[in-house]
């Protein structure tokens, strides 16, 4: 990619279960602390999911919570906290040129199940049936309410990507950036997930909802005995510019852009293929110009089902070999699986290991499951190395959409 | 339908509503639908558009809570009657007293 624009990140703000802002975020991650609730859900009494507990009002009124969505107040806390971290002076900057791409697992079926049961106590007369249904449900939601709030008037959209969402909302806006669309993009992924009983439903019903008695365990990848998914809500968007207008603003390089691909498996809806995850971590690398010995995390994608954990081991072990440098980790054990999210969380949650030197964990493995015991899995306890020039951050999802983000240290070759 | 039958108290019966009692049903809404304004100094003689920061979906909110609280059905040719709390106590009033019978 050397003849097109470097895209670096200079802003990024955040709300995960476990944290609201990268330093709360980051600080549990290496003290080993999860923070997952058990809640009520609709028509299925109580699971474990992650709840953020970000005050939405610090940035919107009170009117404009009510008429949107949640993923829409999550999005503009974000936005608003990475537009305050990147150090731009707003009101000096085109907002014809500032572009919002946001990465989403699915949009809408909160909105939709919320208006279904609301008619359900009115004989299901869809007289009763809210108009702000559709501006609430139309897949652009999270991005054109970020928008809205921030007077942004350049180019708005979501990118559907399954749980690959958080990656792909990044890729997009590099890819934006490098075509001169744009100045600055505002991207990463969202999900307001744990509000739709569908969502569970679905995953219990394909035996891959987590449960255990402490909530906190129930996501668990790589433990012999996970037993399937924790949903969580959570977003981080990323403030990304061109490397040259990052450096005349004297702008605070947090990484640069480095790689990246999306491919599709092609085979199965829900079962992960480990060849094409191959094609597709391989395919990044060579877009970045690495081999697999630069690469010292892997933020890896695993959600702890039974399946799903193996099919990413095995794609990992191919690739992967020799590499002593190489620490594998996973932050879904902390946080659970925040959707479109989570690729942008998980990659966040990794980022000050470029300068802090520790690599956090994946945490809650009691036995680990040889299949997935892959040389430099980080288990339990954070660890200290010698240098982190680059991370590999793992983000896949259904109907086969894989996708592979590579960020690396500003100033190294 | 089967909705559920309301159930009124004393003060909301509706057969006993004044127009008083109207504009603050109408202020409750709008206390909800727009949390952020101020309701305290609102004349009732003004166009609610001109002294609060109300949108025609706005308007749509109220016409909904209408119908959900009070059973009350606003037709689109009479939202223009829901201009001002003046407006909506005389237009509102005989709606509420029908239903009380």
């Amino acid at each position: 990619m050397s003849s097109k624009p470097r895209i670096v990140i200079t802003g990024l703000g955040l709300t995960a279960p476990n944290g609201n802002s990268l330093g709360e975020f980051r600080a549990n991650l290496l003290a080993g602390k999860a923070r997952i609730a058990v809640i009520d859900v609709r028509h299925m009494g109580r699971h474990p999911a992650g709840v953020c507990d970000f005050d939405a009002t610090k940035w919107q009124k009170r009117k404009e919570i009510r008429n949107g969505t949640r993923v829409g107040s999550i999005s503009i806390f974000c936005a608003r906290e990475a537009l305050g971290d990147s150090g731009l002076d707003w009101d000096k900057v085109d907002k014809s040129r500032v572009g919002v791409y946001l990465g989403i697992t699915e949009h809408g079926n909160v909105e939709t199940e919320n208006e279904i049961h609301n008619i359900s106590q009115f004989g299901n007369d869809t007289k009763y049936w809210t108009h702000h249904h559709n501006p609430r449900t139309v897949a652009n939601n999270p991005a054109g309410e970020v928008t809205m709030n921030m007077g942004i008037t350049g180019p708005h959209y979501t990118i559907g990507a399954a749980c690959a969402a958080g990656n792909a909302g990044l890729i997009q806006a590099a890819q934006m950036l490098q075509l001169g669309e744009v100045d600055v993009a505002f991207a990463g992924g969202v999900s307001e997930s744990i509000h739709t009983f569908g969502i569970f439903a679905g995953f219990k019903n394909q035996g891959a909802l987590g449960a255990h008695e402490d909530p906190t365990k129930a996501s668990r990848p790589f433990d012999k005995n996970r037993n399937g998914i924790v949903i969580s809500e959570g977003g981080a968007i990323y403030v990304l510019e061109r490397l040259d207008d990052a450096l005349a603003r004297g702008a605070r390089i947090i990484a640069e852009i480095a790689g990246w691909c999306i491919n599709s498996d092609a085979t199965d809806a829900v079962l992960p293929n480990p060849e094409r995850q191959t094609e597709c971590v391989r395919m990044a690398l060579q877009r970045a110009g690495m081999k697999p010995q630069d690469i010292h995390i892997v933020s890896t994608h695993a959600t702890a089902t039974a399946l799903g954990d193996v099919q990413e081991c095995t794609a990992l072990r191919t690739v992967f070999t020799d590499c002593p440098e190489t620490r594998i980790n996973n932050t879904k054990s902390f946080i659970g699986h925040c959707m479109g999210a989570a690729g942008a969380l998980e990659l966040a949650g990794n980022l000050p290991s470029f300068h802090d030197h520790w690599v956090h964990p994946t945490i809650n493995i009691d036995e680990l499951d040889p299949e997935c015991a892959l040389p430099g899995l980080v288990i339990n306890q954070p660890v200290k190395v010698d240098r982190v020039d680059a991370i590999l951050n793992n983000s896949f999802g259904m109907l086969g959409i894989n996708s592979a983000l590579i960020v690396k240290k500003y100033g190294v070759a | 339908m089967g909705l559920p039958d309301p159930v009124w108290t004393f003060e909301t019966n509706p057969e006993n509503m004044t127009k008083d009692d109207i504009k603050q049903v109408v202020l409750d809404i709008i206390a909800d639908i727009a949390p952020d304004e101020d309701l305290a100094a609102v004349k009732p003689e003004v166009r609610l558009r001109d002294q609060l920061s109300l949108d025609s979906m706005d308007f749509l909110d109220i016409v909904m809570e209408l119908r959900k609280k009070h059973g009350i059905e606003v037709p689109e040719a009479d939202y223009v009657q829901l201009a001002s709390l003046d407006s909506c106590a005389e237009y509102l009033h005989p709606k509420f007293e029908a239903k009380g019978k």
